[in-house]
This record gives C-alpha cells, structure tokens and sequence, in this order.
C-alpha cells in the first residue's frame, strides 16, 4: 500500500486518478504512524512551499524514518522542494532535508518573454541514468506550473531550462522528485508514474529488483 | 524551451458542447467526453471547460461534465462559468478541475482571486477577459459578453496580476467565433503589460493566425473551439504547422 500523504495543500484529485488508472493500491494516511508500514510514500502539492509547515513534527519524523528505512518516496511539484533543505519563498519553514540544497526562486526574462510563473509544457534535459525516467527519451515535454525549483545537484536526474535552469527530476537512492505534474503530463507523465510503481514493487520483492524494470 | 501551448475549449450548456458566433446563435458540436479524448490523443496541451451560460441562468459549474472530460484526459483541466464563490471553486476542483477561470465575480469582488490563489495557489486561478474594441482602447464586458463593465482590458489584467491570478484568458469578443483571426492588437498590448501568461482566444480560423498570435500578438498560449470542433483541422496538423514556422510546441 503506497501512502499519499495529504497535508491540505492543493488539490489530490488528479493525482489520485492517475494512480487509480495504473492500478495503484494507494490510500491517504490518518496518522503518521502509518507512514511507516507504507510500502512508498507520495508527497504531492500546490501552491506555496509555506502549505508544508503543517507537515512538521510528527509526519515530518515519521516520514523522515521512512525514508531512512529505504521506502520509496515520490514528492512531486512542492513535493520536491520539500525534499531539499528549505526555501527561499517561506524562509522559516524547513525541508525534510533529505536532498542538500535550497529551493530559489526562478528568474524572468522580460526581453525574451520568458513570464513567471513558469507555466507550460518544457523539455526534461537528462543529466544521469536513473529509474524514475526509464522508457522516456531525453527530451520527452512535461507540465510545468511554479515560480521556485531546485538547483541542478549530483541528484539531478533531468534539468529543464526556462531563463535559468534548474533540477526537473530528482533521483537519489529510495528518493524520487519531479517539480512538474506527472499526473497532468499525458503519457510520458504516467510512464513516470508507472516507473515509481515499478521501483516500489522492485524494493518489496528482491527477486524483482534487476531487470525488468525497464 | 517553454513551448506555445494550444488549447481546446469545451462551449458546455447541459452537458453538451455549443458554438455561437460572437457569443450568440449557439450550434451542437458535440459530447464533451468525446472531444476531449479525440484532443488529447491528437495532442492538445489544455482543456478548458466554460459552462457559457452560467452565469445568465445562475447555475453552478457541472460536476458531471468535469467528470466525464477528466475522466479521458491527464493534462490541466480548467472549468469557468458561474464561479462565483469558494465553495462554487471548492465543486470545480472536487469534480477533477485544476484551475479555475474567473470573469464577472472576479470584477464584482475581486478578493475572491486572492482568496483562490490563498488556497489553491495562483496557479490555479486564471481570470477572464472578454473584451471589445472601442474607440482608442479594450473594453472589458461580463455577463456572458451581455453588459459593459465600464473598464479597459489592460488595466483590468494588471490589477487581477496584483491580485494573484495566475494566467490571463483573454477574448476578443468581435473576432470571437467570426474565424477572422485573433484580435493580436489586443493580445499584445495585454500580454506586455502583464507578467504572468495570456491566453488568446477569439477568432482563429487558420493555422497561421495562430502563427500570428505567437508572434505579434505576444501571447503564451491560444485557445480555440470550433476550428477542432468539428475534425476540419486536427491539433497534430496545427502543431506541425507552427513548428514549420518556428514556433516551439510539444509533438
């Protein structure tokens, strides 16, 4: 069972649906507690990176445990930068830290027409070899809406350019992140949804772990 | 690269997709459903969802419809039309909307922008602009295009910016289903007096006036009904047309 974690933030409705298409068992943890017998964890999200502070204490500690016994965690859009160390757009409140870095506001170019928000359909710019991507090409469009991201990192899985660039797709170990919306990104959104499942059911049974995944 | 984003509108009044001509004489195009999955395996980028009468016969926005339109596609979804309040936004985005396109109660009570934005993040707020040429300046009409509201559209962009609107869908009300064009004049003088996207509307009827509307006319995404409506041009086509013309679209 995957525990898709609801803070309260934004709107799970799509993200659900995608799940409920690929055949996801999933369910919305009541209690922290049960973030620990998650087979993965999925941290969605909208809106302002401020919405997480509700995830701190408890959840925070509990996911945290999780993530440090080796379950697979998705976060996706703030998801993502909640993985890093915090951000710039709500100083006071801190990430799960699990990543190094700070999420930082993306830059604008008036001359070239390059608006912020960043809102759209971008490229994913593969920067390393990594699970969460498999079946897609270098390249592959994806839907964007934000005006913060991560800074390209060693965990950087694929970049995407709009003035600046920045960290698209986040993969070290049993940690995943996109900062774009899978679940509204049409079929190379839910082959990323599809790898997770994959990776989750690759970490439950050894004998599945090489191999077919791809 | 951020590509141009071309996107279908879904004309709804009980449960079906209409057309009109500059917001009159409404004709059947067909099940919402079923357009929408035709657009997304051609390609579309968005799906926008406008119940057009709404707001004349003060009905909320139609949770079946949202339903059966996210239940084909997995890209942004926005509903507008009779938006008036939270709650009538709370409905939308239970039903599968990710945004939410405010027009006349965003100029009634412009609060209710911020209030969305508050909640569900700017984002998902996209406020609508229909609007009219008129002498020197763009003037910005409600009610389904049925009453003056006394402002210009520039002006009006600005300030639901400063609000916290997240993208701007602005239509020219005289090109609006006359497949004349878009009225770029206008997109133009909206989309470099704002920071945030615009969305064009109104007029298309050619693949090159979309050309036009990504180059003169300024605009990030444009929004089009009849001219996919009834399978005389398919997105695919469009989007390899644009692309022959140097613009960046997702194929």
């Amino acid at each position: 069972m995957i525990a898709l974690v609801d803070y309260g933030a934004g709107n799970l409705t799509s993200v659900r649906k995608a799940l409920t298409t690929l055949g996801a068992e999933f369910e919305t943890p009541r209690e922290p507690a049960e973030c620990r017998k998650a087979a993965a964890l999925i941290v969605p999200g909208v809106g302002n990176f401020a919405a997480t502070a509700l995830l701190e204490g408890p959840w925070r500690d509990a996911i945290a445990a999780a993530v440090g016994d080796g379950t697979p965690l998705l976060g996706i859009c703030v998801g993502m930068q909640w993985l890093f160390e915090g951000s710039d757009e709500a100083p006071g409140v801190r990430g799960l830290g699990v990543l190094p870095g700070q999420i930082q506001r993306l830059h604008g170019d008036a001359e070239r027409r390059l608006k912020i928000p960043h809102v759209g359909w971008n490229a994913l710019d593969f920067r390393k070899p990594a699970r969460l991507l498999a079946g897609l090409d270098s390249g592959a469009q994806v839907y964007f809406t934000h005006s913060f991201a991560a800074p390209v990192t060693s965990a950087c899985a694929a970049a995407t350019t709009h003035a600046n660039t920045f960290a698209s797709a986040v993969e070290d170990g049993n940690v995943f992140g996109v900062q774009f919306h899978p679940e509204k990104s049409s079929d190379a959104g839910l082959q990323i949804l599809r790898n997770f499942l994959t990776i989750v059911t690759g970490s439950q049974d050894p004998t599945l772990r090489k191999g077919e995944d791809a | 690269m951020l590509t141009k984003r071309i996107i279908a509108c879904l004309d709804v009044r009980d449960g079906q997709v209409v057309k009109g001509v500059q917001f009159q004489e409404l004709r059947h195009a067909g099940d919402p459903g079923e357009l929408a999955r035709r657009y997304n395996v051609e390609g579309i980028d968005e799906v926008v969802i406008l119940d057009i009468t709404a707001t004349i016969e003060k009905r909320q926005a139609m949770a079946r419809t949202i339903g059966a339109v996210a239940r084909e596609i997995f890209l942004p979804l926005t509903v507008g039309g009779g938006i008036r309040s939270e709650e009538d936004a709370d409905a939308a985005v239970e039903a599968g909307a990710d945004k939410v396109s405010l027009n006349t109660a965003a100029l009634k009570n412009p609060s209710l922008i911020t209030t969305l934005a508050k909640r569900y993040g700017s984002q998902a707020v996209i406020v609508a602009i229909d609007a009219k040429r008129r002498d020197d300046h763009f003037a910005v009409f409600v009610r389904s295009g049925t009453s003056d509201a006394d402002r210009n559209a520039v002006e009006w962009a600005r300030q639901a910016e400063a609000y916290g609107a997240g993208e701007i869908l602005l239509t020219s009300m005289d090109r609006d289903g006359t497949r004349a064009g878009f009225d770029n004049e206008m997109t133009a003088a909206v989309s470099d007096a704002v920071n945030i996207p615009v969305i064009a509307s109104g007029g298309a009827g050619t693949f090159d006036h979309f050309t036009e509307v990504f180059t003169t006319g300024h605009a990030d995404a444009a929004l089009a009904a009849s001219i996919f409506h009834y399978a005389e041009s398919s997105v695919t086509d469009l989007k390899r047309h644009l692309r022959q013309h140097g613009i960046p679209v997702r194929l």
